[in-house]
């Protein structure tokens, strides 16, 4: 399909601008796709490695918890976990990935009260089992990888979404607007030749009645 | 820059533990009462939530519409029960919008 407009040479030249600006607008978001996508896949395959390890870990530790839940009383464990030890902060910071912004978590651990190295178990031994303890410890040993998942997992989902906005912008311009512009460019000149074409003849026509009389 | 602060959702006996490293933990059972508590946490500076994936279930509306945002970030967990698959289901969807057709995954389908 074309579009319709007239057949001037104004619109003509008007037309070939906006050709050539639609080929170059297209050729700069083809290649924003393919660096979009080529970092898409490296990202994704760490968030797919990442996801699969923890959730084994975090089975493991809430499998451990779990043990830990049947073999001590329930007033116990909640008394033993009444108070942690730490608080923690995120600080996000934004990361620009071909113009798609992502987060970046960086977190502060702060103690609360007491100074220095406190340990991660915010209880003493005496009452709890050690299923607890282990349980704890591998979610205290994860939790690094926990935050680099959350943080992946949302570039990961940010990117597909401008992936997908890149890839329907190139095939709309791919195949919408420059076929109907370059139609249109292929109209107009034709039409103008045509029209030239005729005023030649009618010419060589009038010629032969003016000499014919003479 | 300021500061967020990070929340955990899910059964009790799931998130109880990561209290102890210093996550906010909301312990709700309903799917209504989680989709209250997610809310209100959106609203509240929260900058990651956590969020068991048998919980996470009756809320993929609510949770797609958030994966669209800047912050804040919901991320899957398995709990005690064990992992539902939802997590990696949605790295999969998240390559087949992207890239249009299941390439990491498809040894398995």
């Amino acid at each position: 399909m074309e579009i319709r407009v007239n057949p001037t040479r104004m619109e003509l030249n008007r037309l070939r601008k906006r050709l050539t600006m639609a080929q170059r607008g297209h050729k700069l978001l083809k290649d924003k796709r393919d660096e979009l996508i080529r970092q898409f896949l490296i990202l994704v395959r760490r968030n797919k490695d990442l996801r699969e390890h923890i959730e084994k870990e975090l089975s493991e530790a809430f499998a451990k918890f779990l043990l830990a839940r049947a073999v001590m009383p329930a007033v116990n464990l909640e008394e033993a976990l009444m108070y942690p030890t730490k608080m923690l902060q995120l600080e996000v910071q934004r990361q620009n990935i071909m113009s798609v912004y992502t987060p970046k978590f960086d977190w502060i651990e702060q103690e609360s009260g007491g100074t220095g190295e406190a340990s991660i178990y915010p209880y003493g031994f005496l009452d709890t089992s050690a299923e607890l303890d282990t349980s704890i410890e591998t979610l205290s040993n994860i939790f690094p990888q926990l935050m680099e998942l959350a943080e992946v997992e949302k570039t990961v989902q940010l990117m597909a979404e401008e992936i997908e906005k890149t890839r329907r912008r190139v095939n709309a311009l791919e195949y919408v607007l420059i076929p109907r512009l370059e139609e249109t460019i292929k109209y107009i000149t034709m039409k103008l030749d045509e029209s030239e074409r005729g005023a030649l003849t009618r010419l060589m026509k009038i010629k032969d009645v003016v000499r014919a009389k003479m | 820059m300021s500061t967020y602060k990070i929340a955990v959702i899910g059964d009790k006996d799931s998130i109880m533990g990561f209290k102890t490293i210093g996550v906010d933990t909301f312990p709700v059972t309903s799917t209504e009462a989680a989709l209250d508590t997610l809310k209100k946490l959106v609203a509240e500076n929260y900058g990651v939530i956590f969020i068991t994936e048998e919980l996470a279930q009756g809320l993929q509306a609510v949770i797609d519409e958030l994966h669209k945002r800047f912050l804040p970030t919901i991320v899957l967990i398995p709990n005690s029960k064990g992992t539902l698959g939802i997590g990696i289901e949605q790295i999969r969807k998240n390559v087949e919008k992207a890239i249009g057709a299941d390439i990491l995954f498809r040894k398995e389908g």
